[in-house]
């Protein structure tokens, strides 16, 4: 069976989405079981999978037996087994974590649906980043769309609605724009396998349909990335979604978009193209830096916690692409980690947001006062995770933007090293805000202390253990750096060479 | 008034009731034609949707849910599904990749591959046919609530 795992890490999910409205009609319960034990499944797989391309090199598997180009084929090396590792055990955190969370955050009949679109969601994710062949990732892109603007719509408060219609439209748009600028690389090479395409391209670099294709791709992955001028949807989405469904996809849908972008960039066009052809880096450097400056300071100026962290996932968003858009092996290491890392420390930051939702329904920072003291645990792993966005040392915050800065250096692009210090300063800002509520501010009325009840009153331990873990990796990542970091290495190589 | 009219129109239930079966006849060759001709089980699937939408349309939402129960319905989205992935994975313990009908257990492989797509279309259509009966019945029925 293990020869099936690149297959199976993706079926498992896509099949859990039928069976959970079918366990689950009677008890939402069962369905959770089936949604936590898939993901957990695929996560074991997706491990395996990751040590197979380590060891023994890239993996091809054919659907059906089909040789590729005409098959559809999945392709595992390094860089995509990585990213598949980081969604699939950020998708069985969630799930572990959605049980205590959904239940306070929606209606009793929406949960069982609410389960199935999500397995939907991260088979769309795990299948993007999956397979080999360019039109796969269409489908994909929109399964798992289509599935993330259900998971939205489905919060509590109307503006829930406008969020996910929002959403819906420009998310339309963007995969609009990756199926024409498939197209017309169909239409120039008669295929849709990237690794066909890779080898078909180079010839046809200065085609005006080829041309026209990878402005259509850059667009189309900048939307769904949500790099600055085109994030208009992303904030009120993280804001009015339930926090299992903010947290999923700040944690890995933009991520798995990056995620594109790179392949798109250096595997279907090779680096040389974007070097001579089209001087898109350029242009990306500039937009990405705008977006860690944009973001941040957008960040400051927030009132409300969920608000604050989509406008820093916005700035967090610059700092991949600024990577991918140095174009030296250095800084894409930086790049790829930080998908890791970014992950680990805005899906931890949002899962105490969670908590403190489902404990007291707070979101507007200036009512976090005294919070430490009463749910201590869940506190921690908040400033953990805030230290680790700022990049204190010691935790995977500082890792990738050390690589960062080291690549801009190398590029030869000194005046890139103020903007991520200047960033960084503005991360420390907004964050200091939401500590210094929560630990050092006393409460303006003696009353307000009386009216919780004495004691601990921490979040429920299914919530608690998938917060504090995240917080605790980015802490073990950051010291133990060299493991992702190494992986990382071989993806910037493998892609750049 | 309305509703009664509705109930008394004798001619849209007649002409209903003779069309349904025909359709339905359709919508079968449809999708078991799907391997070999044009058509398949998302076309099929739509067509035998359709049908049960023509029924309801005809006798009225009351008598229309009354038949296609809302369970059924729910049930029949997943299992064509399941149907789908669940002959994929059968060829993975019968030895082939995901998705290789070759190595169904059948005398010729040709042959064995038609059953296998034939196997998947009607899983498609029996899901495409509960999903439009799904949604048509789910937006009716908002005015109502």
């Amino acid at each position: 069976m293990i020869a099936h795992f690149p297959i199976l890490v993706i079926v498992v999910v896509l099949l859990a989405a039928p069976i959970v409205p079918l366990v689950g009609r009677k008890n939402w319960v069962f369905g959770w079981y089936v949604a936590t034990g898939a993901t957990l499944l695929s996560f074991l797989m997706s491990l395996s999978l990751l040590n197979t391309v380590l060891t023994d090199g890239r993996i091809s598997y054919w659907l059906g037996n089909w040789e590729p180009p005409f098959g559809i084929e999945y392709v595992y090396d390094p860089l995509n087994a990585f990213v598949l590792v980081l969604v699939s055990f950020l998708a069985f955190m969630v799930a572990v974590y959605a049980r205590k969370s959904l239940e306070a955050e929606l209606q009793p009949d929406r949960l069982t649906p609410f389960y199935s679109m999500y397995m939907l969601f991260v088979a769309g994710l795990m299948g993007m980043v999956a397979t080999g062949d360019l039109f796969n990732v269409y489908v994909f892109l929109e399964i798992t769309s289509l599935a993330g603007y259900c998971l939205i719509a489905v919060g509590q408060k109307r503006e829930a609605l406008m969020a996910s219609f929002t959403y819906l439209i420009l998310g339309t748009i963007a995969a609009t724009f990756v199926l024409l600028g498939i197209g017309y690389l169909y239409m120039a090479t008669g295929t849709l396998n990237m690794a066909d395409l890779a080898q078909r391209l180079p010839d046809l670099y200065q085609s005006k349909v080829v041309l026209t294709a990878f402005a259509f791709f850059t667009v189309g992955l900048s939307i769904k990335i949500a790099l600055f001028p085109l994030h208009n949807w992303l904030p009120n989405a993280y804001t009015y979604a339930p926090s299992v469904t903010s947290t999923i996809m700040a944690a890995t849908a933009t991520k798995v978009g990056a995620y594109a972008l790179i392949r798109v960039m250096f595997t279907v066009f090779q680096p040389d193209f974007e070097v001579t052809v089209v001087h898109v880096t350029q242009v990306l450097i500039f937009v990405s830096s705008v977006a860690i400056l944009a973001g941040s300071i957008i960040a400051v100026a927030q009132t409300d916690i969920r608000k604050m962290l989509a406008y820093s996932s916005i700035g967090q968003i610059g700092y991949i692409t600024l990577g991918i858009a140095l174009m030296n092996e250095i800084a894409m290491t930086g790049s790829v980690v930080h998908i890791l890392n970014h992950a680990l420390m805005k899906g931890s930051l949002f899962l105490v947001v969670g908590a403190i939702v489902y404990k007291t329904g707070i979101t507007h920072i200036n009512d976090f006062i005294g919070l430490g003291k009463k749910m201590p645990v869940t506190m921690a792993a908040f400033t953990i995770a805030a230290l680790s966005m700022i990049g204190v040392p010691l935790t995977v915050g500082f890792v990738s933007k050390w690589y960062l800065a080291i690549g801009s250096l190398d590029a030869g692009m000194w005046y890139l090293i103020p903007v991520i210090l200047l960033s960084s300063l503005l991360t420390a800002v907004y964050f200091w805000r939401v500590i210094d509520n929560i630990y050092f501010k006393k409460p303006e009325k003696e009353n307000a202390d009386e009216q919780t009840p004495p004691g601990i009153s921490e979040a429920p331990a299914l919530m608690l253990v998938p917060t504090f873990a995240l917080a605790a990796l980015c802490v073990v990542f950051g010291i133990f750096a060299s493991v992702p970091v190494s992986i990382a290495e071989k993806a910037a190589v493998m892609l750049l060479r | 008034m309305a509703k009664r009219k509705m109930k008394e129109n004798i001619i849209r239930k007649t002409a209903a009731r003779l069309s349904i079966p025909f359709i339905q006849l359709y919508a079968l060759y449809v999708i078991a034609h799907g391997e070999l001709g044009p058509g398949g089980g998302f076309q099929g699937g739509v067509i035998l949707g359709a049908s049960v939408i023509l029924f309801i349309l005809a006798y009225g939402m009351e008598e229309g849910v009354n038949r296609v129960k809302q369970w059924k319905t729910d049930v029949l989205n997943s299992v064509g599904v399941l149907l789908y992935g669940g002959i994929g994975i059968l060829c993975l313990f019968l030895g082939g990749k995901y998705l290789q009908y070759n190595v169904l257990p059948v005398s010729d492989p040709k042959l064995a591959s038609q059953l296998g797509i034939i196997g998947i279309e009607i899983g498609v259509g029996i899901t495409v046919a509960a999903i439009m009966i799904t949604l048509f019945i789910e937006t009716a029925r908002r005015d109502e609530k």
